[in-house]
């Protein structure tokens, strides 16, 4: 359900970052998207919440003998900040933690642009969504 | 006889973020920590032993992935580093790998001698 010509598109993730393949795949899927002029909402549940913790930092590899600078790890957070970027210019990205898994892990403090809401929002936003894409965790 | 056998078969969970697979790096780290560790690669994760991997190119809102997960590499770094590396025969057949695509040094092992190989060591670390 969309106004006309606009699309929009829903992605519920739960993986947490780092141990899946998803989390990488469904930021490409939000960056495509919103370069492709799709607006996006994304729906954080479960361990997905901690995607988005400012407190993620960099680090050395010591296998490799590489320092903090020579890695120059990405965290999902740096990852989603640029998101947040690019959806200044162009279709809007909405992200929502949900508040009781953001509760139960500590993950309260996260990057600026995500907002704190539950399942009802992710009812609202499929249903105003062209599409709504649910990767759950396996 | 061996100590640890190290059995990997997720792959590619991860690894972008990570820039490397979670499970050969632990297994590097504990190797440097002076185990005697041996690495076996089964299901998806024979693919690590492929040489030429090219994860490079990655941009997510504008924030490029300067340093990519090089997994032949660290495959090889392994090797290098004493630790043994064996892939599953049946499982590269299975993904239409042949031996000759196989980072130098690893060795194949046929999924009947698994058994042997378990037997072979003190531990088996099926992560």
């Amino acid at each position: 359900m969309t106004t006309s010509g606009e699309r929009t598109i829903t992605i519920a993730l739960m993986d947490p970052p780092y141990e899946s393949g998803t989390t990488t795949t469904a930021l490409r899927m939000v960056d495509a998207a919103l370069r492709k002029g799709i607006n996006v909402n994304v729906f954080a549940y479960e361990g997905a919440v901690n995607m988005t913790m400012k407190a993620q930092a960099p680090h050395p590899n010591p296998v490799k003998g590489t320092s903090v600078e020579e890695q120059d790890h990405p965290s999902t957070a740096r990852f989603i900040a640029g998101l947040f970027e690019l959806s200044q210019s162009g279709p809007a990205l909405d992200w929502i933690n949900c508040g009781l898994c953001v509760d139960e892990r500590g993950a309260g403090d996260w990057i600026d642009g995500p907002r704190r809401g539950g399942p009802g929002d992710l009812l609202k936003m499929s249903q105003a969504s062209t599409n709504t894409l649910i990767i759950g965790t396996r | 006889m061996p100590g640890i056998l190290s059995v990997v078969e997720r792959a590619y969970h991860g690894t972008i973020e990570e820039q490397d697979d979670t499970i050969l790096w632990v297994s590097h780290m504990i190797k440097n920590a002076g185990a005697d560790l041996s690495v076996l690669l089964r299901s998806n994760a024979v693919n690590y032993a492929v040489r030429g991997q090219d994860a490079s190119g990655l941009n997510i809102g504008g924030v490029e992935l300067s340093v990519p997960p090089r997994l032949d590499d660290d495959v090889i770094a392994l090797t290098n580093a004493g630790a043994p590396v064996y892939v599953v025969a049946e499982d590269l057949a299975d993904r239409g790998i042949s031996t000759d695509e196989l980072c130098e040094g690893v060795q194949t092992v046929a999924r009947a001698d698994l058994a042997k190989l378990f037997d072979a060591h003190d531990a088996i670390w099926h992560w």
